[in-house]
C-alpha cells in the first residue's frame, strides 16, 4: 500500500509537470469545460433555488384554497357559503379571502390588490410591493392614484412597502382595507373571491378535498402541494427552455473538449513511448493519464461550480435570470438563499468529469499497449 | 549472463512485406565485459538489443537471462525485468522535452517508489560523476548533445543495472564528444558494470575498451571475435 501511494505521489508530480509543459493548450482546456460547467450549474443552481425560494415562501399559505365555480370559470364566494366549510371535520380555520387584478396603465403592469387577513392598513392607505415601489417610484406617505374599472379616480396613501425577501411572490403585489378594496373594485357586500382552509393534519388534507367537493359541488378545492407542484413544473419548464437553448453552445464545447482530449499528439505518444522503454508498465502509463484528466476535469469542475454560485448568488444570475424569472411585467429583484442539493452537484459531477476522464483514458490506453521497441528506432 | 539460442525475428509477419531482421541468432552475452554490435545498417543490430533489452520478444527461439527463460514471460513481468536489470541509452537520448536534467534522470526510478530522497542523492552522485551537476536544473532541450548524452547515461544508470544497453551511441556526436562518451564507457566498465552497445563508428567498435566484436550482417552473426 506504501508503495502504491509513493507510486501514485511520483506519478501525480509528473503529471503536474506535465500539464504545466503543455500550459497553453491545458489553459485553454481548462477554460473551455470550467464555462461548461459554470453554464450548466448556473441553470441547475438558479432553477433549484427558485423551486426553494418558491416553497418557502408558500410554506405559510393556507393548504387548502375553495374557489366557487360558474359555468367552469372562477365566481365570487356568495354570503352564506363559508358557514357551509365549517362542519366538515379537520378543518382548522377558514378565513374568505378579497383579491383581484388590477392593469395599470402607467407602468403597462397588471397588480395584485388584495385585503390582508391580519395587519390591513387603514381606510385610504395601502402596503405596496417592492417592484411597485421602484417602478412608481413610492415611498412611504407618498399619495398614488389609481383610477378603478368603473372610471372613478381613487387615491391613496402608502402607508408601508412589503420587504424585499418576499419579492419573488410580492413584488407586483398592493395591500388595502376591506372597506377600499369594495370601493374600487365596487364589489358587492358579504362576497369573497375565495375562501382559505386551514388543516391541521396534513394527511388529512386530500379527505378535505374530497369532502369539500362533495359537500360544495360548484366549488373548486386548490391544495397547497399543487400549487407548489404547479411552481416547481413552471420553474423545471424554464430550466428546460433554457438548457435546450443552451444545448447548442454545451455541445460545441463539449465536442471540443473532448476532441482535446481525446486527441494525442505526436510528442504525447513518442514520450508514452520512451517512458514505457525506461521500464514504465502500462498501469503506470494509464494512471498517469487518469490523473491528468481527473486534475483537469475537478479542477474545471470546482472553478466552474463556485463561479456559478458567484453568479447565481452574489450576482442575481444576471445572464439566465432574465428567462428562469419569467414574470410578466415588473421583474422581481431578490436576492436567493443560497442552496446546494447534494444530489444535484452530484450528478453535475457525474456528465462532466467522467465523460471527460474516460475521453483522456481510452486513447492513452490504445497507446500505452503498444510495444516499446519503436523507441529504439526514433 | 544472457544467453540467445536460434533467435528469429520477423516484422509484418504473414503478410506480403513479411521482413525477417533476425535471422538464427545464438549468442552468449557474458557478464562485466563489454560487447559490441558491428554492422551496415539493416544488419539487425537495434532489433537484437531490443529483444535482449526486454523490449520485444522475438518470433522463434529462446531468451535466457541467468538460466531463466524470459521469451515468453507476460509483457508485466519484461517491464519489471527492464527497469531492474536494463539500463538504455537510446540513439536519439529519448529525453523528455520540458523537464529538467535532474527530473529526466529520475523517471525510471518512479515505478519503484523509493523514497524521493534517495532518489535524487543517487542522481546527484550521477551527475557529479560525469560532471554535469552544474546543469541539473536546466531543461534538457538547452543543453548540448554532450550533455543530452550524458543525462541519457546518468537515467539509464538510476536503477543501478547490471547491464547498459546502447544503440549507436556515437551516431549524433563529433570525435571529440565521441571520445567523451568512450571515456565514460571505459570508466563504467572499469566498476564491473556489463555493457552492450551497437555502432558502426570506428572509434567504438576500434577501441580497446570494446572486450568482444560481434559482426553482424543480413540478420546473422558472420563473426565474432
Amino acid at each position: 500500500m506504501k508503495l502504491w501511494l509513493a507510486r501514485q505521489r511520483y506519478l501525480i508530480d509528473f503529471t503536474l509537470a506535465s500539464l504545466a509543459r503543455r500550459k497553453t493548450r491545458n489553459l485553454g482546456l481548462l477554460f473551455v469545460y470550467t464555462v461548461l460547467v459554470f453554464m450548466l450549474a448556473s441553470v441547475t443552481l438558479y432553477s433549484h433555488a427558485l423551486r426553494q425560494e418558491a416553497a418557502r415562501v408558500l410554506a405559510n399559505s393556507p393548504e387548502v384554497i375553495v374557489q366557487r365555480m360558474v359555468a367552469g370559470r372562477h365566481d365570487l364566494i356568495p354570503p352564506g357559503y363559508i358557514e357551509k366549510i365549517g362542519r366538515i371535520r379537520g378543518v382548522q380555520t377558514r378565513e374568505a379571502r378579497l383579491w383581484g387584478y388590477y392593469y395599470d396603465a402607467v407602468t403597462k403592469a397588471n397588480y395584485t390588490f388584495m385585503v390582508p387577513a391580519q395587519g390591513a392598513p387603514a381606510g385610504g392607505e395601502i402596503i405596496v410591493g417592492p417592484a411597485l415601489e421602484r417602478s412608481r417610484g413610492l415611498a412611504k406617505n407618498n399619495g398614488i392614484s389609481f383610477r378603478s374599472y368603473s372610471g372613478k379616480l381613487h387615491t391613496f396613501v402608502v402607508a408601508d412597502v412589503l420587504p424585499q425577501a418576499s419579492e419573488l411572490v410580492s413584488a407586483d403585489l398592493v395591500l388595502m382595507s376591506d372597506e377600499s378594496f369594495r370601493a374600487f373594485f365596487d364589489y358587492p357586500a358579504g362576497h369573497y373571491t375565495d375562501i382559505a382552509l386551514s388543516v391541521a393534519n396534513p394527511l388529512e388534507v386530500r379527505n378535505v378535498a374530497l369532502k369539500l367537493a362533495a359537500a360544495l359541488p360548484d366549488a373548486r378545492p386548490i391544495l397547497r402541494e399543487e400549487v407548489l407542484r404547479t411552481y416547481a413544473s413552471i420553474f423545471d419548464w424554464r430550466e428546460g427552455i433554457v438548457l435546450a437553448l443552451l444545448s447548442a453552445a454545451i455541445l460545441a464545447f463539449g465536442i471540443l473538449a473532448w476532441d482535446k482530449a481525446s486527441g494525442l499528439s505526436a510528442e504525447e505518444k513518442r514520450e508514452i513511448g520512451i517512458l514505457k522503454a525506461i521500464g514504465w508498465e502500462t498501469g503506470d502509463v494509464i494512471s498517469m493519464k487518469f490523473w491528468e484528466g481527473l486534475l483537469v476535469s475537478l479542477t474545471a469542475f470546482l472553478l466552474g461550480f463556485v463561479a456559478a454560485y458567484a453568479h447565481v448568488f452574489h450576482f442575481a444570475a444576471s445572464l439566465f435570470g432574465p428567462v428562469l424569472k419569467g414574470w410578466a411585467v415588473l421583474y422581481p429583484r431578490f436576492q436567493l438563499t443560497p442552496q446546494i442539493d447534494g444530489l444535484q452537484v452530484a450528478t453535475l459531477f457525474f456528465f462532466t468529469v467522467v465523460p471527460y476522464a474516460a475521453a483522456v483514458l481510452v486513447p492513452i490506453w490504445k497507446a500505452a499497449i503498444t510495444d516499446p521497441d519503436s523507441v529504439m528506432r526514433g | 549472463m544472457i544467453e540467445l539460442s536460434a533467435i528469429r525475428k520477423a516484422f509484418n509477419q504473414g503478410r506480403e512485406n513479411e521482413f525477417w531482421a533476425l535471422d538464427g541468432i545464438d549468442l552468449h552475452i557474458e557478464a562485466q565485459k563489454v560487447t559490441a554490435l558491428r554492422g551496415p545498417s539493416g544488419s539487425g543490430k537495434t532489433t537484437l538489443l531490443t529483444l535482449v533489452g526486454c523490449l520485444a520478444r522475438p518470433t522463434e527461439g529462446r531468451v535466457r537471462l541467468a538460466g531463466e527463460d524470459i521469451s515468453g514471460l507476460p509483457e508485466r513481468f519484461l517491464t519489471e525485468i527492464r527497469r531492474r536489470r536494463f539500463g538504455f541509452v537510446f540513439q536519439q537520448f529519448n529525453l523528455i522535452k520540458g523537464l529538467s536534467a535532474l527530473d529526466n534522470i529520475i523517471l525510471p526510478a518512479y515505478p519503484t517508489g523509493q523514497p524521493r530522497k534517495q532518489l535524487l542523492e543517487r542522481a546527484e552522485e550521477l551527475l557529479a560523476r560525469l560532471k554535469l551537476g552544474h546543469r541539473r536544473a536546466a531543461k534538457v532541450e538547452w543543453l548540448s548533445g554532450g550533455e543530452q548524452q550524458r543525462v541519457a547515461i546518468c537515467r539509464a544508470l538510476i536503477n543501478d543495472p547490471e547491464l547498459l544497453i546502447a544503440d549507436e551511441p556515437t551516431a549524433n556526436l563529433d570525435s571529440h564528444l565521441a571520445r567523451e562518451f568512450m571515456a565514460i564507457l571505459e570508466a563504467l566498465a572499469g566498476d564491473g558494470r556489463s555493457i552492450l552497445l551497437s555502432s558502426h563508428d570506428p572509434l567504438v567498435t576500434g577501441s580497446e575498451v570494446v572486450d568482444r566484436l560481434v559482426e553482424m550482417r543480413d540478420g546473422r552473426i558472420v563473426d565474432d571475435r
